[in-house]
C-alpha cells in the first residue's frame, strides 16, 4: 500500500563540499508520505548536512533532491513554509519567552497551529512565560521540537531531537512523534540512538564514511546485515557434534549445559526438528538475533559504539 | 509585513529586558551632552560653530549621535550576536525573510533612536538655552533619513563582522571616532586641516549638518546627497553580504 504511493522526499547522489572536504558523497533514498525516516549514523557521517541540503539551508554540490514536488534549491521559501525544522546547532535569544517564541513561530504560516496545543503536548504550560535562556537543555530541545510544528509543516526534520532529553522525557517524545505521523506528516529523524530509531522509524538509511551502507526497515537490516542467526538451549546432553550436520547450521558452541547454535535462515525450525528427534526437548530453546547496534556497528566498521 | 510587525515587537520587547544595554544607549549620549554643555556654556562666538551657540549647534548634534550609537553599537552587536550564537539559522529555517530580519533591526533603532532623542532635547532644554528647530517637519524628514542611512553601516557591520564581541569593540571605537570628529566633539573650525579632511568622511559630520539645515536654518549642502548614499550603499552591500551562519 504505502509502496505505490509517491515519495515525499527523493535524494539522487546528493554530493556536499565544504572546500576539500567531502561531506556527503553521493547519498540517495526515498522517503514515503507518512512515514518515519531514520537517518543513522556516527559523529561526522554527512547526516545533519544531508538533511541541511533537504531543507533548502545549504546549497548541495552534485546530484538531485525533491521534497515535496519541490526543489530545495530554488523553491526555498515555498518549501519552508510546508516543512518543520528542529536544527541541532541554533538558538533563540535569551531573553525570548516561550509563549512568544511559539506565537512568532506559529506566525509565520499561513495555517498556523493553535500554539497553545502544541505547549500543552510538549510539557511547556508551566513555562509559558520562562525565558529561553533560564530553560534547562531538555526544555530548549522540546521547544524547538514544538516550533518545528507550529506551522502545522507536511514533512518534520528532526535533527537529534532527543539528545539532552532524560530517558523519561525521550519516551514521552517518541510517543508525540507517532502522533505527528498519524497527524498526517512525515517525519525525517536523524538520530545516533539505536533504540529510537529501532523503536520509531518504518524505515531506515545508514550513513557512514559520507555515503549510504545500507536501507531499510529496522528488521530487514537485522536480518540482512546482523550475521545470521542464534539458537540458544540448554542441555544435560553433552555430545552434540550432530547438530553441525543440520541443515542451515554453521557452527556450534557448548559452555557448560548452554549451547549456541549458528545459523542461517530457518535455522531455527531445522534445529527443534533434529533436537526433536535425537529424543532432546529443551524447555528454554530460543532465538537470538543481532540487534540494531550489532548491524550498526558492523556496517559502520567503526567498532566504537555511536 | 506581518513578520516585520512581529519581529520588531519581539525585539523592542527583548531589548527592555536588556537594561544595562538600554541604559547605555540612552545615558551615554546624556552625559556627554552635559559634559561638553558644562564646558562650553551656550555664549556665541563667531570664529567655531558657524557663529552659533554652542548648545544651539550641540544638542541636534547629539541627536545625531544618539542616532550613531544605536545604529554603529547596537544594531550591529545584535545581528553579529544572532548570528554567531545560531538564531538567524533559526530563523531562516523557519523561512523568515532577511528583509524582515534586518527590517525588525532597523525598525528598533529608529523606535529607540526616537526615545533617545526626545529624552535627550528634554534634559537639554531643562537645563540650557538653545534654538529651538525652525522647521520641525524639515528635522524629522533629516533624523528619518539620518536613522536609515546610519542604520544601513550598522547591517552592513553586522553583516562583515562575525562575533557579537567583535561587533561591539569595532563600534564603539568607530562611535568614538564619529563623536571626536563627526561634529559632536570639538568644533570643525578648531580642527587641523588632516582632521577636517578626516571629519569629511565620517558619516556623523553629514548626519549633523543635514540635522542642522532645518534646525538652524544653516546649509548643509551636498550632505544631503552624502547620507543618501550612505543609505543606498550600505543597504546595498549588507544585504548582499548578509550571512544566515
Amino acid at each position: 500500500m504505502l509502496l505505490q504511493m509517491a515519495p515525499v522526499i527523493e535524494v539522487e547522489g546528493l554530493v556536499k563540499r565544504y572546500g576539500s572536504l567531502v561531506a556527503v558523497d553521493g547519498v540517495s533514498f526515498s522517503v514515503l508520505p507518512q512515514e518515519i525516516f531514520g537517518i543513522l549514523g556516527p559523529n561526522g557521517a554527512g547526516k545533519t548536512t544531508t538533511v541541511e541540503c533537504l531543507q533548502g539551508l545549504r546549497r548541495a554540490d552534485g546530484g538531485r533532491m525533491s521534497v515535496l514536488g519541490l526543489d530545495p534549491q530554488h523553491d526555498a521559501r515555498t518549501l519552508r513554509a510546508r516543512i518543520g525544522s528542529q536544527l541541532q546547532e541554533s538558538a533563540l535569544p535569551d531573553r525570548i519567552k516561550v509563549w512568544e517564541a511559539l506565537d512568532l513561530f506559529s506566525s509565520l504560516s499561513p495555517h498556523p497551529l493553535p500554539w497553545e496545543q502544541l505547549l500543552n503536548d510538549w510539557g511547556l504550560v508551566d513555562k509559558r512565560n520562562a525565558k529561553f535562556g533560564d530553560l534547562s537543555g531538555g526544555l530548549q530541545q522540546r521547544l524547538f521540537v514544538a516550533l518545528a510544528l507550529a506551522n502545522g509543516p507536511e514533512v518534520v526534520f528532526l535533527d537529534e531531537m532527543t539528545t539532552g532529553l532524560d530517558p523519561a522525557a525521550r519516551r514521552v517524545a517518541w510517543d508525540l512523534i507517532g502522533r505527528i505521523r498519524d497527524g498526517g506528516a512525515t517525519v525525517v529523524l536523524v538520530t545516533h540512538f539505536m533504540d529510537e530509531a529501532e523503536a520509531l522509524c518504518d524505515r531506515l538509511a545508514i550513513i557512514d564514511h559520507h555515503k549510504v551502507v545500507a536501507t531499510g526497515t529496522p528488521q530487514q537490516l537485522i536480518v540482512d546485515h546482523g550475521g545470521g542467526v542464534t539458537v540458544c538451549f540448554s542441555t544435560g546432553h553433552t555430545d552434540l557434534q550432530w547438530l553441525t550436520s543440520v541443515p542451515n547450521v554453521t557452527s556450534v558452541e557448548h559452555h557448560g549445559d548452554q549451547v549456541s547454535v549458528h545459523g542461517e535462515g530457518p535455522v531455527l525450525a531445522m534445529v527443534a526438528a533434529a533436537l526433536v528427534e535425537h529424543g532432546i526437548a529443551p524447555p528454554d530453546l530460543r532465538v537470538e538475533r543481532a540487534t540494531l547496534e550489532q548491524v550498526f556497528l558492523h556496517l559502520t566498521d567503526n567498532g566504537e559504539a555511536p | 509585513m506581518r513578520t516585520l510587525a512581529k519581529l520588531s515587537t519581539v525585539e523592542l520587547k527583548l531589548l527592555t529586558r536588556d537594561p544595562l544595554t538600554l541604559l547605555f544607549s540612552l545615558a551615554l549620549p546624556l552625559v556627554s551632552l552635559l559634559v561638553l554643555g558644562g564646558v562650553f556654556g551656550n555664549q556665541p562666538s563667531p570664529e567655531v560653530w558657524q557663529g552659533i551657540g554652542p548648545m544651539s549647534f550641540y544638542v541636534p548634534a547629539y541627536v545625531g549621535l544618539v542616532i550613531a550609537a544605536l545604529a554603529i553599537i547596537s544594531l550591529p552587536t545584535a545581528l553579529a550576536g544572532d548570528r554567531e550564537r545560531g538564531v538567524l539559522k533559526r530563523f531562516h529555517a523557519s523561512g523568515v525573510a532577511v528583509s524582515a530580519v534586518v527590517g525588525a533591526q532597523v525598525v528598533v533603532t529608529l523606535v529607540m533612536a526616537v526615545v533617545s532623542s526626545v529624552l535627550l532635547v528634554a534634559l537639554a532644554a531643562l537645563v540650557y538655552d538653545f534654538e529651538w528647530p525652525q522647521s520641525i517637519v524639515g528635522v524629522i524628514g533629516a533624523f528619518v533619513l539620518s536613522g536609515l542611512a546610519l542604520a544601513a553601516l550598522g547591517v552592513l557591520l553586522g553583516a562583515v563582522l562575525p562575533t557579537a564581541r567583535s561587533a561591539q569593540a569595532f563600534g564603539v571605537m568607530a562611535w568614538f571616532v564619529l563623536f571626536i570628529l563627526g561634529g559632536a566633539g570639538p568644533p570643525y573650525e578648531v580642527m587641523t586641516s588632516v582632521m577636517q579632511r578626516v571629519a569629511d568622511f565620517t558619516p556623523l559630520r553629514h548626519v549633523v549638518l543635514i540635522l542642522h539645515e532645518p534646525w538652524l536654518g544653516v546649509s548643509a549642502g551636498w550632505s544631503w546627497a552624502i547620507v543618501v548614499a550612505m543609505l543606498v550603499v550600505g543597504s546595498a552591500l549588507g544585504l548582499r553580504l548578509f550571512r544566515w551562519e
